[in-house]
């Protein structure tokens, strides 16, 4: 009886493992099709479509806009979820409850509301659409998130350490700057990681207030137009293998570390 | 009562401290939201949008059949997501927290999160290149001899609502894991010791407290069903079109941002809607 809900359990286990999976797998085996559509049967296995997309200028410049968009507005997003956090932590400020609601807001909105929303004022405004409007979508959605990570990691314990600064003489941006930064490095580091990755694979807000320079998703969907391509499989492999990398990363750099000293 | 200066000198540095978030997000995201609201009841002459206050266009949304069904089909679409992810995700999660040795739960997680972590595009593409005519599922049945004709396994409902499966299974999974981890053993101690049998223990006892797992991932991926534009714009094909393609279809060849800001608002009411309504277990989790 025992051994027969085991296996139950290990089949069923091994089903939905396999559904969570296949589409992966499928994807970055018909990226080297030996052929022009990325189904099978495979007819054998070439690297000229990684030479295409590597090759593909259009491709690679989504590519890199992608990462200085992610690498930028969650640094931005991070230094104004820092010091805010800072702000609400260590002064009482009047409605404090309220601003922290306010900050928290964008959270709670589909990103489609806020793309869209931005998209009519920007228009209004005459703003061009660039990197830069995009960029700023970006932060909006991911200030939320790193305030209040870095908020909730902001206890007590450090208040001490902070006054024991003061009375060594550190002025107040040293004392947030150079002791309480690097005490919360941990939950600034998950805070910036997180928010790169969601940046990275934001469509929407990239979508509707980017034009003539767009990021990798955007560019994908438009690859996406001409149906099945091993094209997009290898950018899609790529992309899935530049995360997991990003993943290990942020295990070992960040989580370990945190899940040690507590 | 006067505050004295170095109250005041202290109020001025934790303004100086908040503003810069508080400024991005009153200038980003409430002033465009609050547009988005007034343009909702605004309307549209050709491309142009004239300040005329006016309810037509929520009016139109739920009179116009082409419009509503939009929300009809999301409405539906959400549920059944629901409904198949709780069921296929509960055992997982059961396995996981119960079956697989503690060391191991962890990189169980991991490798159950991994497949996520391609583009969101990407992610919705593959599986077309799994479930379309000349796929691997319908390749694979045709070999085996299990089917004469390909199935029709996307662009339609069946495709949309697999592609979202596949994702909600993985994040029920962990809301539901989290829960089944912290069950103290001592409820099922005591309900050994009281004579109830696996099931029943099961049935009365941690089905119930695990409630809140559930209804956390359950509300999670409410939200993030009815308001995705992705997956159904890939998977969906254009014969059924949920709320989201409807408000882009709008913007896109027709300009129309005031009907567009208005389905906005809709969806956005609904979502408030299910918060209101699961508010209770989502509370619970937070304590």
């Amino acid at each position: 009886m025992r051994h027969l809900t085991t296996a139950l359990a290990a089949t069923y286990a091994g089903l939905l493992y396999l559904f969570i999976f296949l589409p992966v797998i499928v994807l970055v085996l018909f990226s080297f099709q030996d052929g022009t559509l990325p189904v099978p049967p495979l007819n054998g296995l070439t690297l000229r479509w990684y030479e295409a997309i590597f090759a593909d200028g259009k491709l690679m410049a989504a590519l890199g806009n992608s990462l200085i968009v992610a690498i930028l507005s969650s640094a931005v997003a991070c230094i104004l979820g820092f010091l805010a956090a800072y702000a609400f932590a260590r002064y009482t400020l009047p409605a404090s409850g309220l601003l922290r609601g306010l900050i928290v807001a964008p959270m709670t909105v589909s990103t489609l509301i806020i793309g869209l929303g931005l998209l009519s004022v920007l228009n209004l405004t005459g703003m061009r659409l660039s990197l830069l409007t995009v960029g700023i979508g970006h932060v909006v959605i991911n200030l939320p998130l790193c305030f209040a990570i870095i908020y909730a990691s902001m206890g007590g314990h450090q208040v001490n350490i902070e006054r024991a600064a003061r009375d060594l003489g550190a002025k107040d941006w040293q004392v947030t700057l150079l002791v309480t930064a690097p005490m919360l490095a941990p939950s600034i580091l998950a805070a910036f990681f997180l928010s790169v990755t969601f940046s990275w694979d934001e469509f929407i807000v990239a979508f509707l207030l980017s034009r003539f320079d767009v990021t990798l998703p955007v560019e994908i969907w438009s690859m996406l137009r001409s149906g099945l391509d091993p094209r997009t499989n290898a950018i899609g492999s790529v992309v899935f293998l530049v995360s997991v990398a990003f993943l290990i990363i942020m295990e070992l750099a960040v989580f370990r570390k945190t899940g040690k000293s507590s | 009562m006067t505050a004295t200066a170095l109250e005041r000198a202290e109020r001025r540095k934790a303004w100086a401290f908040a503003l810069p978030a508080l400024l991005w997000t009153g200038f980003f995201f409430l002033v465009p939201f609050a547009y988005m609201a007034a343009i909702s009841l605004w309307t549209r002459q050709g491309r142009e949008i004239v300040a005329t206050w006016t309810l037509d266009n929520y009016i139109a949304f739920f009179e116009k059949a082409h419009l509503f069904k939009g929300l009809v089909v999301s409405l539906e679409i959400t549920a059944i997501v629901t409904v198949i992810s709780i069921v296929l995700a509960y055992p997982l999660a059961w396995i996981i927290a119960e079956r697989v040795p503690k060391t191991w739960q962890r990189f169980a997680l991991i490798m159950a999160i991994l497949p996520f972590w391609t583009s969101y595009v990407v992610r919705s593409y593959s599986w077309l290149l799994v479930l379309s005519k000349g796929g691997v599922v319908n390749q694979a049945l045709l070999w085996l001899g299990v089917i004469a004709e390909p199935l029709e396994l996307s662009a339609n409902r069946t495709g949309t609502v697999i592609g979202f499966v596949h994702f909600f299974v993985m994040l029920l999974t962990l809301t539901i894991y989290a829960n089944l981890i912290q069950l103290s053993p001592n409820y099922r101690r005591a309900a050994a010791d009281l004579g109830a049998n696996a099931f029943q223990t099961f049935w009365h006892v941690v089905l119930p407290l695990t409630l809140p797992g559930v209804m956390v991932g359950a509300f999670l991926t409410f939200v993030l069903c009815i308001g995705d534009y992705i997956t159904p714009q890939i998977l969906g094909g254009n014969n059924e079109l949920v709320l989201p393609q409807v408000i882009m279809l709008q913007l896109g060849r027709r300009a129309d941002f005031p009907m567009a800001a208005a389905m906005s608002l809709v969806l956005m009411a609904i979502v408030t809607l299910a918060y209101i309504a699961c508010a209770r277990w989502l509370k619970m989790e937070r304590t």
